[in-house]
């Protein structure tokens, strides 16, 4: 019983990660209804500028926040320089470019940084709390960081102006050209928002995992299996969805399957999902009159 | 992107008289070029192969796949494990494994069928990048040699002939080629060609004239998986060696960056796309370990900008011109 | 020229097919103007073309200034609000919300809350539905959220394409009482498109009747009602 609270409660931190960087798979999808293979790429490169950043010397918080600015920016950039001219384009065309750019920024990074692992620092005390030995700190602290990002984007959807202009962008984004709103900057922003969550995800797991240049794949991998479980339109079912991998992931790969076969769980739920309930377990089937 | 047009009806005399001194022309480099860049063409064929396998999937019937690694992951094993196990001779292996990912694509077909763009992507990269586990899993070691993988023996030419055996695979994987592309040649010009690109441009009418989508797209899906699959065991019997870390998500992007460079929905852009794969590593290379994949990531954002047609459309370009000025 | 909107030469094309072959209209300031024609003679191309949103050739102006090329989010920005067919609504979103949307550019919650008012006042079955999904109104509601929605705006000038499309007779003839009370109190200029002739050539004011791209005839919608040639091919009699 012991070891499956320690295995329950650290599945629910790696599933934090996989939270938030699911958050940012399903902005995307509301900004541009296309899954964006790169995010994972981004993290770790955002986590890799923090490294820098902090390397330099600033503390932590500082870099914390710097991070997440910079990423914010380059976005934008991206979705404005890269994407835009085939907006208008074929899907295919996008995922390939998705998929250059995870390429690139693989490559980039291994080439500024070389393929060495590096350790990241956490903010978080190296005791655990309270003195258990069920969860570290850090696995706290990442939760809580991811349990705050969700709050603020539900806030900023729900409650924002803004917020409302970007759902309507990506719902229909001729209607929404006809009441005023610049539908190529909402989708900008939409960028801009899930690269800076990518970062904060990479940035909770890299204490973890290490830090290299590959990092990301398997967690991003989790990720979609943990957005598309979840449904895709859907920031509370990303949430709820990386956690249950995570703790799906531990446990399974503690009691049955073992620790080499868990990116195989991944594959599966995934396909399961996309088979048995693509909308996902909180996906929106919404009624429309015609 | 992705307008492929299907091939013409008969080649004109002159089309067939060129074609003729391609194949000659083919037969000359074992001669004259070093042993290992015979080896080196051998996987160019090999790639070509697999890039007309994809290139069925994704440029005539529309379905992207970022998944053909396994395909050419398990036409690889599959040879692997009969030539090392069974001892069985390397031109078996190849039906072989093209039955072996008839089925295997053809199943996964069958749900996939049911995704659309992205979120069919999302599924077979979610295939790739899980994969290499796969293969070192303990329990199926005695199999697939865990992470050390097989090795194979290149085999010697037949019936004494004077070729080494180098050269005797190139030989042996050209006329295999020539085969995959006759029969895809062939698929493709008729009802099941048409059918698939139908089923690309406009599914609601395709399906209101008859065809039976499901069918086809997993049809279409497991036949790309056969032709990849013949592929991957031409690349094992070159390269003497499969292992785990060899097919990799990596691999499957390769694929995918080789039909767009090569050109999408074209027989030759398979070609184009398989030389591109092969040399622009080994020229990147020397400048950093990084610089391969910064390459093709950058080579393929450019051509979706510049060449959404690839080289093959760009020689097309080229060769209406000089047509014209002549 | 005193005209809210001048067109001059104005030609639109989808991809190579030309569809508007320079046509010449105005639109006055506060009037109600009827854009009539078959099915395929251009009238959605037209009011699209007034939107930026197809591609075009020509001269536009409102309000003395030129809006050709013009990206569609500037052109609604200065005060053109256009209902397309189809209604263009926020179907997953909620009434209030789409609503919201309308007033988009002219501020945030506490700035709308008057004005979102006012469309209660002027639809009020909408108030009681301003929490359901909007794809779950009746049509006749979605056409009444899709005004409420462009009028959120405060447009001087409203497109409005086929309202009457769908909706049963004793609905259609609300909203365009509803539509006349806001010409006159809150002095909006109306470029009507609609296919039946009769109910527009009612309300307008002015009139003008495209075929196959050109403008075959226009004038005081008064007089387009006792043209023969209009009443033979268009009211039936």
């Amino acid at each position: 019983m012991d070891t499956f609270l320690a295995q329950f409660l650290s599945g629910l931190a790696t599933g934090g990660v996989y939270a938030s960087l699911a958050l940012a798979l399903v902005m995307i999808h509301q900004a541009t209804r296309l899954v964006n293979f790169a995010q994972g790429e981004l993290a770790m490169f955002s986590t890799y500028i923090a490294w820098s950043l902090v390397n330099a010397g600033i503390p932590y918080w500082g870099a914390f926040a710097l991070t997440l600015a910079i990423s914010f920016a380059c976005g934008i950039a991206i979705e404005r320089v890269i994407l835009r001219p085939v907006e208008r384009g074929p899907v295919l065309s996008m995922v390939v470019i998705f998929i250059g750019l995870l390429v690139i920024l693989n490559s980039v990074a291994g080439w500024i940084y070389s393929y060495t692992v590096r350790p990241f620092p956490s903010p978080f005390p190296s005791e655990p709390l309270f003195g258990q030995h069920y969860i570290s700190s850090h696995d706290l602290g990442a939760i809580a960081v991811t349990l705050a990002v969700l709050v603020l984007v539900y806030a900023f959807f729900r409650f924002t102006p803004l917020g409302l202009a970007m759902r309507a962008a990506a719902q229909n984004p001729e209607s929404a050209r006809l009441v005023g709103i610049r539908v190529g900057w909402m989708r900008a922003l939409g960028w801009g928002l899930a690269t800076a969550i990518g970062a904060s995800a990479g940035m909770m797991v890299a204490p973890i995992v290490f830090l290299d240049p590959n990092m990301m794949s398997g967690v991003l991998l989790y990720a979609f299996a943990a957005a598309l479980l979840g449904g895709i339109d859907n920031p509370f079912g990303a949430v709820f969805g990386g956690f249950f991998v995570g703790v799906l992931e531990n446990l399974l790969g503690a009691y049955l399957i073992g620790q080499e076969l868990k990116l195989t769980v991944a594959l599966v739920v995934i396909i399961a999902v996309l088979v048995v309930k693509p909308s996902g377990l909180f996906g929106r089937t919404l009624v429309r009159r015609v | 992107m992705g307008a492929g047009n299907l091939p013409h009806a008969a080649l004109a005399p002159w089309k067939r008289v060129a074609v003729a001194a391609c194949l000659a022309a083919l037969c000359v480099p074992p001669f004259v070029l070093s042993n290992f860049s015979v080896f080196q063409l051998t996987l160019v064929i090999a790639y070509a192969v697999v890039l007309l396998g994809l290139n069925m999937l994704t440029g005539y019937n529309g379905q992207i796949s970022l998944g053909h690694g396994a395909f050419y992951a398990i036409g690889a094993y599959a040879a692997a494990i009969l030539m090392d196990h069974y001892a069985v001779p390397y031109w078996m292996t190849l039906p072989v494994a093209a039955a072996l990912c008839l089925a295997a694509g053809f199943l996964f077909g069958l749900p996939a069928l049911r995704l659309e763009g992205p979120y069919l992507a999302l599924a077979t990269f979610a295939l790739a990048v899980a994969l290499p586990q796969l293969l070192k899993y303990k329990a199926f070691e005695a199999w697939t040699g865990g992470v050390q993988g097989i090795t194979i023996v290149k085999p010697d030419a037949p019936l004494g002939l004077p070729v080494n055996a180098d050269q005797w695979l190139y030989f042996f994987a050209l006329a295999v080629a020539i085969l995959m592309f006759s029969l895809g040649r062939n698929l493709l010009r008729g009802r099941i060609g048409r059918a698939m690109v139908a089923v690309r441009d406009n599914p609601i009418a395709a399906e209101a004239m008859g065809i039976d989508i499901a069918l086809y797209k997993s049809l279409t899906f497991g036949v790309s998986a056969m032709f990849t699959g013949v592929g991957g065991a031409l690349g094992a019997i070159a390269v003497q060696f499969v292992a785990p870390d060899s097919f990799n998500a990596f691999l499957s992007i390769a694929f995918l960056v080789g039909i767009v460079v090569g050109g999408l929905g074209t027989l030759q852009g398979a070609v184009y796309g398989a030389i591109f794969i092969q040399f622009v590593p080994n020229i990147a290379d020397r400048i950093s370990r990084a610089a391969p994949w910064a390459i093709y990531g950058i080579m393929v954002i450019l051509f979706v900008y510049v060449a959404p047609g690839g080289v093959a459309s760009f020689v097309h370009y080229v060769s209406r011109r000089w047509r014209r000025k002549t | 020229m005193g005209e809210l909107l001048t067109a001059r030469g104005l030609h639109a094309a989808y991809g190579a097919t030309q569809v508007l072959h320079g046509i010449d209209f105005d639109v006055a300031a506060g009037s109600v103007t009827a854009l009539l024609g078959a099915n395929g003679a251009g009238k959605t191309t037209t009011l699209r073309a007034l939107c930026g949103m197809v591609r075009t050739r020509g001269t536009l102006r409102f309000d003395g200034e030129r809006i050709d090329g013009c990206a569609t989010e500037d052109i609604v920005r200065r005060g053109i609000a256009h209902v397309p067919d189809g209604r263009g609504t926020f179907l997953d979103l909620t009434a209030e919300e789409n609503l919201r949307l309308g007033g988009y550019t002219r501020g945030g919650r506490r700035a709308l809350g008057p004005d979102i008012e006012r469309m209660y006042g002027h639809f009020p079955r909408l108030k009681e539905r301003r929490a359901q999904q909007a794809g779950t109104l009746s049509g006749g509601e979605q056409q009444m959220l899709a005004i409420a929605r462009a009028l959120m705006l405060r447009p001087r000038l409203l497109l409005l394409d086929e309202p009457s499309f769908g909706l049963a007779p004793k609905v259609v003839a609300d909203i365009f009482q509803i539509l006349a009370t806001i010409n006159r109190e809150e002095d909006v200029a109306i470029l009507l498109v609609e296919q039946n002739a009769s109910l527009a050539l009612e309300f307008a004011d002015h009139a003008f009747l495209l075929e196959t791209g050109r403008i075959a005839i226009q004038g005081e919608a008064r007089a387009l009602r006792s043209d023969a040639a209009v009443r033979r091919s268009y009211l039936g009699y």
